[in-house]
């Protein structure tokens, strides 16, 4: 794939990116053709706060199944929480 | 040829007469020469690419690549800037438009440059050279595996749109450099290009070699397809050769 098809999260949270921690406002999630991993495609997440600057990012690139077990996980760390706290 | 040569960051005049980044590298040691303006990928304005336009050059060649970037993310890393880009939805084509064109420019007027000027872009960079070939005047130009010209594909920006309407404005020869195996584009749109810039007696020469995907020219990825790969850079010099040599 080489699309510009992404999907946009609002988000409440921070991140820690190349200049320290920052508020997140925003996650990108997007299957192409990553920057670094060693595969053809991959589930790219950008945490990302745009009115802070481009370099406001903490960038992840997973392979199709570790996005999926991830995904997994972590509705399970949800569900594991005491009632009332997630 | 020695493939001596220089490189360097340099500013030139964008869209709308904005400065932006761009990379130049131009042979040393050569009292004439082609000019080549280099379409990065969608990944951005990265090493990878800087190491193609370095390419250029030690084949004799002055290349230039533009930051498509820069308008909206100066001075910040390539990655980042490509990932803001795309969360944008993209670089409007009419900036890439003008970029391009003062990179075209910019190569027209270094001292020894022979005025016949290439454009050759990788990736959305492919589909970004066929944009500028059909709307300025070029000597040469090549599209490697450039989606979206035919088809857009479902979930793209709604600004994007399909190139193929603007065939019969092409401006000179187009080498299209394809992977069989690649989904954008697919097969049978290149077919399709092509039988549209037939009808249109539009000179095009296109290759599509199987065993090969998408981005089969980036040595730093998975993708990366030798056979296709050499065979692909081959027909680029032939190409460029033909179309760009000339002295000054």
């Amino acid at each position: 794939m080489c699309t510009y098809a992404t999907e946009h999260v609002p988000a409440t949270g921070s991140g820690k990116g190349a200049n320290g921690w920052f508020r997140l406002s925003e996650v990108s999630v997007y299957f192409d053709h990553p920057a670094h991993a060693l595969a053809d495609h991959t589930l790219n997440l950008d945490f990302i706060n745009p009115a802070q600057g481009p370099a406001a990012r903490v960038a992840v690139e997973l392979t199709a199944q570790t996005a999926r077990e991830l995904a997994k996980a972590i509705e399970a760390a949800l569900a594991s929480a005491p009632p009332g706290l997630a | 040829m020695n493939e001596a040569l220089t490189a360097e960051t340099v500013m030139i005049k964008g869209h709308g007469d904005a400065e932006i980044e761009a990379y130049l590298a131009r042979p040393d040691g050569v009292d004439s020469f082609g000019g080549v303006v280099v379409i990065h990928h969608l990944p951005g304005y990265d090493s990878s690419t800087k190491e193609i336009a370095r390419r250029f050059a030690a084949h004799g060649y002055a290349a230039l690549m533009p930051n498509l970037y820069y308008h909206d993310s100066p001075g910040v890393s390539p990655d980042d800037a490509a990932a803001a880009a795309r969360a944008k939805g993209g670089v409007p084509d009419d900036q890439v438009v003008g970029d391009v064109g003062g990179a075209a420019e910019h190569l027209r007027g270094l001292p020894g440059c022979n005025g016949k000027i290439g454009v050759i872009g990788y990736c959305s960079g492919g589909r970004q050279s066929f944009l500028a070939a059909c709307s300025l005047t070029f000597d040469a130009a090549v599209d490697c595996y450039g989606g979206a010209v035919v088809h857009v594909p479902e979930g793209a920006p709604a600004s994007m749109k399909p190139l193929i309407g603007l065939s019969q404005n092409l401006s000179c020869p187009l080498l299209g450099l394809f992977g069989g195996d690649d989904q954008f584009p697919t097969p049978a749109e290149t077919a399709e290009l092509s039988r549209t810039l037939d009808s249109f007696n539009k000179a095009h020469e296109f290759h599509t070699f199987n065993g090969a995907g998408h981005a089969f020219f980036s040595v730093d990825r998975a993708s990366y397809r030798v056979e296709a790969a050499v065979e692909g850079w081959d027909k680029i010099w032939a190409f460029f050769g033909e179309h760009l040599s000339g002295k000054a």
